[in-house]
């Protein structure tokens, strides 16, 4: 079986699989950069102790915890259109539903990475005269940023795998690509193990590099 | 936004049934997968904390395969690629003549996926019961399988209970996957209701309902354990 492997399928579809992988990678990097941004919002949120607003951001973060991300793919992908009242294309409600969903993470990730800067950091930045604005902007959350690397690395390895989950609705990422032609050329060993193989690469080596910067990070 | 509400679908014939041959699909691959994960987790687990070197290292190579694959991309190999590496009799046997070829697949890829993370918390939780124990166990003439056995992963595993709880709510979300290969569960089921109904927004509120419930019980029902198996002297992780 293995005899009949070809190489050759997978050389000549390296430029369609590119145009595929750009869809992935530009989908995993928006959705980091929504996820902190929003993610650092609702830890902040929830960590100010504000009655009900801390509540709900509570219950966003656990409500989203509890979903599988097909559901809220699909959900989003439904509703986006319907609120609009225009068909809009599959990447914006596939980055909407990443975005809400990884949010829900992040905040969770972020808030343990500020709650790990010690209260005395706090004193001395407002007994410097710092507001509690500057406080977090200046001496909290670098510090908290700084202690997180890894786990932030961590969580984008799996986001970046989590975007193969597009398939479902046939965004053309680098799974749906190199799907198209497996089928196209009844290619699949070749196709899927080669996209196994790509994905495992690019995670071991973040992986590695997380695991590094742990190490750096507790000496 | 032009929508026609008709919450009454999701309790109508056959809807209501869709939806519950759904959840009974979904709760049968979570919990069989769970048996895998839970077994080979949990070998793993003990490979890599043993003095053997050769153990440790596929206990390592396993954790890193699975872990740096999308659990999507493995389900794939293990559906169309690997039946294709088998001889021509057993390659058929797993595509075709196995029970339930579908359900089956989905319930050996996704549980030997979650046994990499299992391996994980099994692995830290022997870790956290410390090498004292190991060494009493040695002191007192025990064998290695025996120090496994009645002191490191008894005390283990209950200090892991809220991880493996969350890794096994990581199973039931996860179980969703098993759609794309045609098992019909619970988000397919309601995928397939708005496409029959165009009633997605009552569909997908059913979906959403049932998961977070289905999440509230077991982590209620977790907690009672966790609390009832707390090893003396040991401070609670979570």
């Amino acid at each position: 079986m293995m005899g009949e492997f070809d190489y050759d399928i997978i050389w000549r579809s390296l430029p369609f699989l590119w145009e595929g992988m750009k869809v992935t990678l530009l989908l995993t990097v928006l959705a980091i950069v929504g996820g902190i941004v929003f993610g650092t919002l609702i830890a902040l949120i929830r960590l100010a102790k504000i009655p009900v607003i801390s509540w709900l951001a509570a219950a966003y973060v656990n409500f989203f915890r509890s979903l599988p991300l097909i559901l809220v793919i699909f959900w989003l992908y439904f509703l986006v259109p319907l609120i609009l009242g225009r068909p809009v294309g599959g990447f914006q409600s596939v980055l909407v539903a990443f975005v809400l969903f990884e949010t829900a993470y992040y905040s969770e990730i972020i808030r343990a990475g500020i709650s790990s800067v010690r209260d005395g950091q706090i004193a001395a930045g407002r007994s410097l005269g710092m507001t509690n604005f500057q406080t977090m902007r200046f001496v909290v959350l670098p510090q908290a940023f700084r202690a997180m690397t890894p786990v932030l690395l961590t969580q984008a390895i799996i986001l970046f795998q989590d975007t193969s989950l597009v398939y479902v609705v046939g965004l053309k990422d680098f799974l749906v690509s190199a799907e198209l032609i497996a089928n196209r050329d009844q290619r699949l060993v070749e196709m899927f193990v080669f996209a196994a193989i790509v994905y495992f690469i690019i995670c071991f080596t973040g992986s590695q590099i997380a695991r590094i910067l742990q190490k750096r990070l507790s000496t | 936004m032009n929508y026609n509400w008709d919450w009454g679908i999701l309790f109508r014939d056959p809807y209501l049934g869709w939806l519950i041959d759904g959840l009974a699909w979904t709760v049968s691959l979570s919990l069989c997968a769970w048996v895998i994960a839970f077994t080979v987790g949990s070998l793993l687990g003990i490979m890599r904390t043993s003095t053997s070197g050769v153990l440790r290292f596929i206990g390592t190579a396993y954790v890193e395969i699975f872990r740096n694959v999308p659990l999507l991309v493995q389900l794939f190999l293990w559906y169309f690629v690997f039946p294709e590496l088998l001889p021509d009799d057993a390659g058929r046997w797993v595509k075709r003549e196995m029970p339930m070829p579908a359900f089956s697949t989905a319930v050996f890829a996704i549980g030997l996926y979650t046994a990499s993370r299992v391996c994980e918390q099994v692995r830290s939780g022997i870790d956290a019961v410390g090498v004292g124990q190991r060494n009493a166990g040695r002191a007192l003439g025990l064998t290695e399988p025996q120090i496994y056995k009645s002191l490191l992963l008894p005390n283990a595993y209950r200090i892991i209970i809220p991880p493996l709880t969350s890794e096994f709510l990581t199973i039931f979300k996860n179980s969703s996957l098993a759609l794309t290969i045609g098992v019909v569960e619970l988000t397919a089921m309601t995928r397939q209701i708005e496409e029959y109904t165009f009633q997605g927004f009552e569909a997908f509120t059913a979906a959403t309902i049932i998961y977070s419930v289905v999440t509230f019980i077991v982590m209620g029902i977790m907690r009672v354990i966790e609390r009832r198996s707390r090893v003396p002297g040991m401070i609670a992780t979570g």
